[in-house]
């Protein structure tokens, strides 16, 4: 299973959650996990999602992820779970 | 399963406080490449290079963007030139052909660095060996990637103080070949004392005759991280109210737990770049390295710890804690630990110890006294360009007796820059920084250096 967490930072906006999970849903990715809290103003949201059936390449998703949070003004990146699980678990 | 804290914390040291790999090397043995022909010779480096590096860019960038974290150098390191040339290069201009098609394949895989135009003559100077270090000067002028090291002595060795008095002249040629820019040339330089066979970091790379055919070799940072982790420590400690500073025992274990995440990245990149590029993973460099960007400052940890400049009495002790936990934390991070791991203090890449400079706090003779319990040595640190070159041998021979006698790496890298004196800014650009002109002590070491010959190795009892 291959497993990226989906991070969304920014002002808190009607429909961002919605936009994600619709691009989410329509590229046969899987959501396994969300939570989200308040930071200093800013809203913060993560998704661990698994990419093992999305048609895409990550680099695909990425980007577009990408570009729905710059058309809505907040910052959403995809990083492969990887990074996390290495830093912070022995 | 991961939780949000933790995703907030690792993506704010990547995007507030500058964590990143600093470079994947690739280590390249040439050996196979040498030739009686010059031309067969430098084809055949050419092609070996090419193919083998062929990926390296691509893929740093795939990781990058795949695990968020920025891959800022991808590089290449090679066998020391001055064995891969010996049978073909008969005059320093052979040399310096070999220092074009190095240039060439390394502009044409993207790489911004090439390490390896290299002599090991810790002992004794080969008739190749001294043709490649008279060529260094033409060399780097005529080449924008490469970088060149000399290592002139080793604690088993001794020094080699024929080399050090030659280098004291190469350097200042090189100066002046490079006078166009600064005397940039000597900023890709560098003279050491004990040089690891798998340094991932410029200008010392190169890839050891003691190392497999091709090797990852990753060098990680993060100054930023540490600098902001200590801040949280005090600021901790400050709220809750008993007026006291963190003590060391605290401060220590805070490095340590940053250097620790922070090497864990660069083991995860090492061995991914490893998988996808089919080469196998050789070593993580647990290095503090700086920029001349706001906030990735080695100079800032200090003033962190609790010195006013970098400079000021009890920096030398503060140095050495930050190295030794660096190393402390990150070991166990990492399946292979090597190359220079510590923390660097060049001058012109470190806006904290620019400003220390300027502020009258740091002087070279003070750095000196911070290369004994750090990582390398002295590093990019501009000089005036009328400095003699027989100082310079001087200072490389200090420098090489801090590493021969203390079993470490020491490293010399000044650029004598032509024109310039006490009091000027030279500026390298870049990754490079700028630096102020500092002074050094005018008093002659000719009479020293011009004595020939080796300085025997060292006894290794009655460590006093």
């Amino acid at each position: 299973m291959t497993r990226a967490i989906i991070t969304v930072v920014g002002k808190d906006t009607v429909g961002i959650i919605a936009k994600v999970c619709t691009y989410l849903a329509d590229n046969q990715i899987n959501i396994l996990d969300i939570s989200q809290t308040i930071v200093q103003e800013y809203f913060n949201m993560m998704m661990i999602v698994d990419l093992t059936k999305s048609v895409k390449p990550f680099s695909e998703i990425s980007d577009e992820l990408g570009k729905i949070g710059e058309d809505t003004g907040v910052q959403v990146k995809c990083q492969l779970e990887d990074i996390f699980d290495k830093m912070h678990r022995i | 399963m991961i939780n949000l804290q933790e995703v907030i914390e690792t993506n704010k040291m990547i995007e507030q406080e500058h964590l990143d790999v600093r470079t994947i090397t690739m280590g390249i043995s040439l050996l196979d490449c040498a030739d009686k022909e010059l031309t067969v010779t430098c084809e055949k480096i050419y092609s070996k290079i090419t193919t083998l590096a062929r990926h390296l860019v691509q893929t740093g960038e795939d990781i990058s963007k795949e695990f968020g974290i920025p891959v800022v150098n991808k590089r290449i390191s090679i066998t020391p030139i001055s064995l891969v040339g010996s049978s073909c290069c008969r005059t320093p201009g052979d040399y310096v052909q070999i220092a074009k098609t190095l240039d060439r394949a390394a502009k044409d895989v993207g790489v911004n660095f090439l390490g390896g135009y290299s002599a090991i003559v810790s002992k004794g100077m080969s008739k190749s060996d001294e043709l490649l270090i008279r060529s260094i000067p033409k060399a780097l002028a005529c080449t924008e990637r490469i970088c060149s090291s000399i290592n002139v002595g080793s604690t088993k060795t001794g020094i080699n103080m024929d080399a050090v008095r030659l280098m004291g002249d190469i350097i200042k040629q090189t100066a002046e070949e490079t006078q166009h820019a600064d005397s940039l040339g000597c900023a890709k330089l560098v003279v050491l004392c004990n040089a690891p066979d798998d340094n991932p970091f410029m200008a010392g790379a190169f890839h050891g005759v003691s190392e497999a055919d091709a090797i990852i070799n990753v060098g990680v940072s993060g100054p930023g991280v540490v600098k902001h982790a200590l801040e949280q420590m005090d600021k901790k400690q400050w709220n809750s109210g008993d007026g006291q500073l963190a003590n060391f025992e605290v401060l220590c274990e805070t490095i340590k737990r940053t250097a620790f995440k922070i090497t864990r990245v660069g083991q995860l990149v090492a061995q991914e770049a490893s998988r996808r590029l089919g080469i196998p993973f050789g070593i993580i460099d647990l290095s503090l390295a700086p920029t001349p960007a706001i906030g990735d400052s080695v100079a800032d940890i200090l003033k962190c710890i609790g010195v006013e400049h970098p400079g000021a009495p009890g920096t030398t002790a503060a140095l050495a804690l930050l190295n030794d936990q660096v190393k402390k934390g990150g070991v166990m991070a990492s399946s292979y630990v090597g190359g220079l791991s510590g923390a660097f203090i060049p001058v012109s890449e470190d806006q904290g110890m620019i400003d220390a400079v300027e502020a009258g706090a740091l002087t070279l003779e003070k750095l000196e006294a911070m290369t004994c319990v750090c990582s390398v040595g002295l590093d990019m640190i501009a000089i005036p360009g009328d400095t003699p070159a027989t100082t310079i041998a001087g200072i490389i021979a200090d420098e090489s007796a801090i590493g021969m006698i203390n079993q470490k790496t020491t490293a010399v890298r000044i650029i004598p820059v032509v024109g310039k004196t006490v009091g000027d800014t030279v500026e390298f650009g870049g990754l490079l920084g700028y630096a102020p002109v500092m002074p050094v002590n005018t008093f002659s070491s000719q009479r020293f250096v011009d004595r020939g010959g080796r300085i025997p190795a060292p006894i290794h009892s009655f460590k006093n």
